[in-house]
């Protein structure tokens, strides 16, 4: 039996249907979670999709995070659950402070929808395991307040910590510092993608779920998706797919 | 004299209603004076915008018949279907002149009033493509244009979430004052969720829902949309509706489901003369009447007249038909997505859209002690209209294109300017029209929903169909600058390169929409224009078999700078059955024969060439033969099915050597071309003649190829090769002219440019017209 995993629907929620349609790809069942209810309905993870939550017209995500099913999410999150935040899932979390940072405007003060690339830092954590390291992966961007900022202090507390999980990388797999045009944002230290201490909540600004097919021009995103159907088939005490398939 | 003896204008006058119009409404309403309230009702609804008053009588002669058309002119959107049980809607539709005053609101409701205009029919909007036309990109006010409207567009589109693909940036000077917003939407639908815009069953309820309604956009269509008016007049702001992107996400979802769910009798969209419109043309469609209670219309603030009830344009809101029994059902709905919804009246079988103040009693009859304010027949607001006989008169000196095949023009000036053809294309390939659009579209998503196979840069767009293997197709085109010399061939021009750049990728066109962007009808010259645009466009559907679905006349492009150039925005959605088989314009790979398909024919006049060396009208346009158009492009689609292409662009915008440069830099590969019998060097570099192909074959492909263009009838001819890190073109000429001739003979013009230099042009050039880089 594929693995539960929940897709929270707030009404400005415009990736929903994407990520529903790459979960299906990557072998789990999508589990719908309207932004009103205040229960997980038992999935094994949590994916809190892209968006203008409930049109963000003051902060994105500030309005999210006192929503029913957000404070469901974040017992969930507590308690030790899977829950990955894409683009203003992201920005979600940030406000709910369940992730470290914040997510401001874009440098450019300008809207970014292009392709960028990044690169995994860590390839032990449930989101990332089916990545390689450093491996550059193709996927969108499309956001208005993508900046990654933390201050000094904090962020070099991330680096300790090692919860920079994804970096925004040029053409030579270097670092895309703020200035370089392969940082889509002005993100501080290139910063794509960040995880939780405990290492079970994490948010990234790119788009796995639009680059999960060669059609699409990348399936690079799907190793993102794969790694957190098989962590949550991990968590459900299931068997997992990619086993599964090996057997 | 006082000032009580200063002459008025009566409120006709003062709605944009004229002396004949009056005594017209007068016919329809049995003899009597209209109250002011019906005078409101009337000006809007008989505004240029939403009666196509003077555009009506022309419109009639564009073919609507087609394979698979579903729904057509009339309705909200053109829908065809494309098999596997869908079917496609899409539209185009204008929103220039809300945009010259307040341009991020204007682009903003512009969006989101095609988009409405899609959904209301039960389809899903996919795509939106954004053909836009400002002045000279160095003036300040066209940079704040600009910016306003491509924020606008980005800021709905990306937040209702459908992605923005495609479109067209052009700058022309006649746009100055005057800029042009068309938006052309296109959604998805399962064939029986076919909603239309009716107002079906006398009994049922009318229930609005979505947005309250407030004082904004009030006289949109009648005041700015209808009349010509002056640069940046800051008096027509309030007429400007404001627009809510999460208003209008929640009205996409709850309209899709209430229609998925067989909840509705009818649906149609608030756009253009707000409720007064949605009611009338509903009831007049189902040939019923509607009784309006004014009472309970939601609003945003107390004391709104009921004509500012009646008549505003504020933004997202949907008016539906329904069964008495449907209603809780809405209502839920309704609620779970957080939108007002509200029973605002009856339907009736009196044919009348009649107005009650003072409210309903249970029976869905005037209560007692209320007030009838307006009643007016349904059609008299809709199908009986008034059409107006308008003058064409064709300017004194025309021009006629050269027949194909006549003679060069002797000089075409690139020599005697001195100009070297490889500065000359680095500087089209660098212009504000012909660079990269990338500058403003990386300001879109362009692939939320995760079905943007190609999205805006290379010509047209392409989506995937899920749980099917074919893809949608489509592009906008609009060719101002040889419609400013001849407007009818423009418009045939038009709609040959928008197909065309449909068949490039293999899919067969569909279907036309179309939005006509001109002048005042009530100068000949204007609506000769007018007339001969949409005979251009007629002729042109034709020949090439294609059914004109829908569209959008906007008249009265013109301000104290002028009228704009003839401008018919032509937007075609193709349909490749097999997505497999999707060919793109790049240089595919190393070796690969190049072939021109067509032949250059005299004319530089309207040519980005011509813009650039300052060519004068004095020459002519290239012409342009229909059935040579319909051969090119039946070939080439037959030589992608059968496997034969690598890659296929057409021949448009800054000509051959422009051509070729996008497909050198889109492939990341240099040619090496050698073109023989070149009449002259700038017609045969730069000329922008139609019809025309480069094709690139596997070399054992190549004979096959070229068997195939010439049993199509078609001039066809291997020009070189694929290869290399420089775009080399050896021009040489069949008897000695230009600067050849100075050098003594029958000597090639070369042209030699690294491939860096051409991506750097193109890349670069938009921003830096626009000032956004250094």
């Amino acid at each position: 039996m594929p693995v539960r995993i929940g897709v929270v629907v707030f009404p400005g929620s415009n990736c929903d249907r994407d990520t529903i349609h790459a979960l299906d790809l990557a072998g789990a069942e999508p589990v719908v979670l309207w932004h009103e209810q205040a229960s997980l309905e038992g999935v094994a993870a949590v994916i809190l999709p892209g968006g203008f939550a409930y049109g963000d017209y003051l902060r994105a995500g500030v309005i999210a995070r006192f929503s029913p099913i957000m404070r469901a999410v974040a017992a969930f999150a507590g308690d030790g659950g899977l829950v990955l935040g894409i683009c203003n899932g992201f920005q979600v979390l940030a406000e709910a402070g369940l992730v470290p940072g914040a997510l401001l405007r874009n440098q450019s003060l300008r809207f970014a929808g292009r392709e960028v690339a990044i690169a995994a830092e860590r390839v032990d954590t449930a989101f990332t395991h089916a990545l390689e390291v450093r491996r550059p992966l193709r996927m969108p961007v499309a956001h208005g307040e993508g900046c990654y900022y933390a201050d000094e202090a904090a962020l070099d507390a991330l680096e300790r910590a090692r919860q920079v999980i994804f970096r925004y990388v040029d053409a030579t797999g270097m670092d895309a510092q703020p200035g370089n045009p392969a940082n889509p944002n002005g993100s501080l230290r290139a910063i794509a993608g960040v995880i939780n201490a405990t290492g079970n909540v994490a948010g990234l600004m790119p788009h796995p779920e639009r680059a999960a097919e060669a059609i699409l021009g990348s399936e690079d995103g799907m190793g993102i998706l794969r790694s957190l159907v098989e962590s949550a088939a991990r968590a459900a005490g299931q068997t997992s797919p990619l086993e599964a398939a090996a057997r | 004299m006082t000032v009580a003896d200063v002459p008025v204008e009566p409120l006709h006058r003062r709605l944009g209603v004229t002396d004949d119009e009056l005594q017209a409404i007068r016919d329809r309403l049995g003899g009597r004076d209209p109250n002011d309230l019906e005078l409101a009702m009337f000006s809007v609804m008989w505004s240029e915008h939403c009666s196509y008053k003077s555009s009506r009588a022309l419109l009639r002669t564009l073919p609507t018949e087609g394979a698979g058309v579903v729904a057509g002119p009339g309705e909200n959107a053109g829908v065809i279907s494309i098999g596997d049980g869908l079917a496609v809607a899409f539209k185009i539709e204008s929103h220039n002149h809300p945009s010259a005053v307040e341009p991020y609101q204007g682009a903003a409701t512009g969006v989101g009033g095609i988009l409405r205009d899609i959904f209301t029919m039960g389809a899903r909007p996919i795509a939106v493509l954004d053909a836009l036309r400002f002045g000279d990109p160095a003036d300040a006010r066209t940079r704040h244009l600009v910016d306003g409207v491509v924020r606008g567009v980005g800021g709905y589109g990306n937040c209702v979430g459908v992605p923005t693909v495609g479109g067209e940036l052009v700058f022309d000077p006649s746009y100055a004052g005057n800029p042009l917003v068309n938006v052309m939407a296109i959604g998805l639908l399962r064939e029986g969720l076919l909603t239309l815009a009716s107002a079906p069953g006398p009994g049922n309820l009318v229930v609005l829902y979505g947005s309250a309604t407030g004082r904004d956009g009030i006289g949109g269509a009648s005041v700015l949309a209808s009349a010509t008016f002056t640069d940046d007049d800051p008096s027509k702001r309030p007429s400007v509706q404001v627009g809510d992107p999460f208003a209008e996400k929640l009205l996409i979802e709850a309209s899709l489901e209430l229609i998925e769910r067989g909840l509705v009798e009818g649906l149609q969209d608030l756009g253009a003369g707000g409720i007064t419109c949605a009611t009338s043309e509903t009831a007049d469609r189902a040939g019923t009447g509607i009784l309006v209670d004014l009472d309970a219309i939601p609003r945003r603030e107390p004391g709104l007249e009921p004509f500012e009830v009646m008549i505003s344009e504020s933004q997202e809101r949907m008016c539906a038909a329904v069964r008495p029994d449907q209603w809780p059902a809405i209502l839920e709905v309704c609620q779970r997505w957080g939108l007002p919804a509200a029973i605002i009246g009856r339907v009736t079988d009196d044919g009348d859209i009649t107005v009650v103040a003072g409210g309903l009693d249970a029976d869905g009859r005037p209560a007692e002690g209320s007030r009838e304010i307006a009643r007016i027949p349904a059609r008299a607001l809709t199908s009986d209209a008034i059409v107006h006989a308008r003058v064409a008169t064709p300017p004194a000196h025309r021009r006629g294109a050269p027949a194909p095949g006549a003679p060069a023009a002797v000089s075409d000036r690139l020599p005697e300017r001195g100009m070297d053809p490889g500065a000359v294309l680095l500087a089209l390939l660098g212009s504000a029209n012909l660079s990269s659009r990338r500058a403003v579209y990386r300001q879109y998503d362009s692939t939320v929903g995760a079905d943007t196979v190609a999205g805006p840069g290379r010509g047209a767009a392409v989506l995937r169909v899920r749980g099917t293997r074919k893809a949608l197709v489509a592009t906008t085109d609009g060719n101002q600058a040889v419609g400013a010399i001849d407007p009818w061939l423009g418009a045939a021009l038009s709609v040959a390169e928008a197909t065309r750049n449909v068949s490039i990728t293999g899919a067969r066109p569909l279907g036309v929409t179309n939005c006509l962007n001109y002048g005042d009808p009530t100068r000949p010259d204007a609506y000769w224009q007018l007339s001969e645009g949409v005979r251009g466009l007629a002729d042109a559907c034709r020949a090439l078999g294609l059914p004109v679905t829908g569209g959008n006349v906007s008249l009265y492009n013109e301000s104290s700078g002028g009228r704009i150039a003839p401008t018919p925005e032509i937007g075609v959605v193709g349909l490749l059955d097999d997505i497999s088989t999707l060919t793109e314009p790049a240089f595919a790979q190393t070796g690969d024969t190049i072939v021109l398909v067509g032949d250059a024919t005299p004319g530089l006049a309207g040519s980005a060439y011509a813009a650039l060396a300052g060519v004068t009208t004095e020459d002519d346009p290239p012409d342009l033969d229909l059935a040579r158009e319909a051969a090119v492009q039946v070939f080439i689609r037959e030589a992608i099915e059968r496997g034969l292409v690598a890659s296929a662009q057409d021949v448009s915008g800054g000509g051959l050597a422009v051509a070729l440069a996008e497909c050198a830099i889109w492939g990341e590969l240099g040619a090496t071309i050698r073109l023989a019998h070149v009449a002259s060097p700038a017609v045969g570099l730069f000329g922008e003649s139609p019809s025309r192909l480069v094709v690139t074959a596997r070399p054992a492909h190549a004979a096959a190829l070229v068997l195939l263009a010439r049993q199509n009838g078609l001039p066809v001819e291997p020009i070189g090769s694929v290869g290399g890190d420089r775009l080399v073109i050896e021009a040489t000429a069949a008897a000695a002219i230009g600067a050849a001739e100075d050098r003594g003979g029958r000597v090639a013009d070369t042209l030699e440019v690294p491939l860096r230099d051409l991506q750097h042009a193109w890349e670069h050039g938009l921003a830096r017209s626009l000032g956004w880089e250094g």
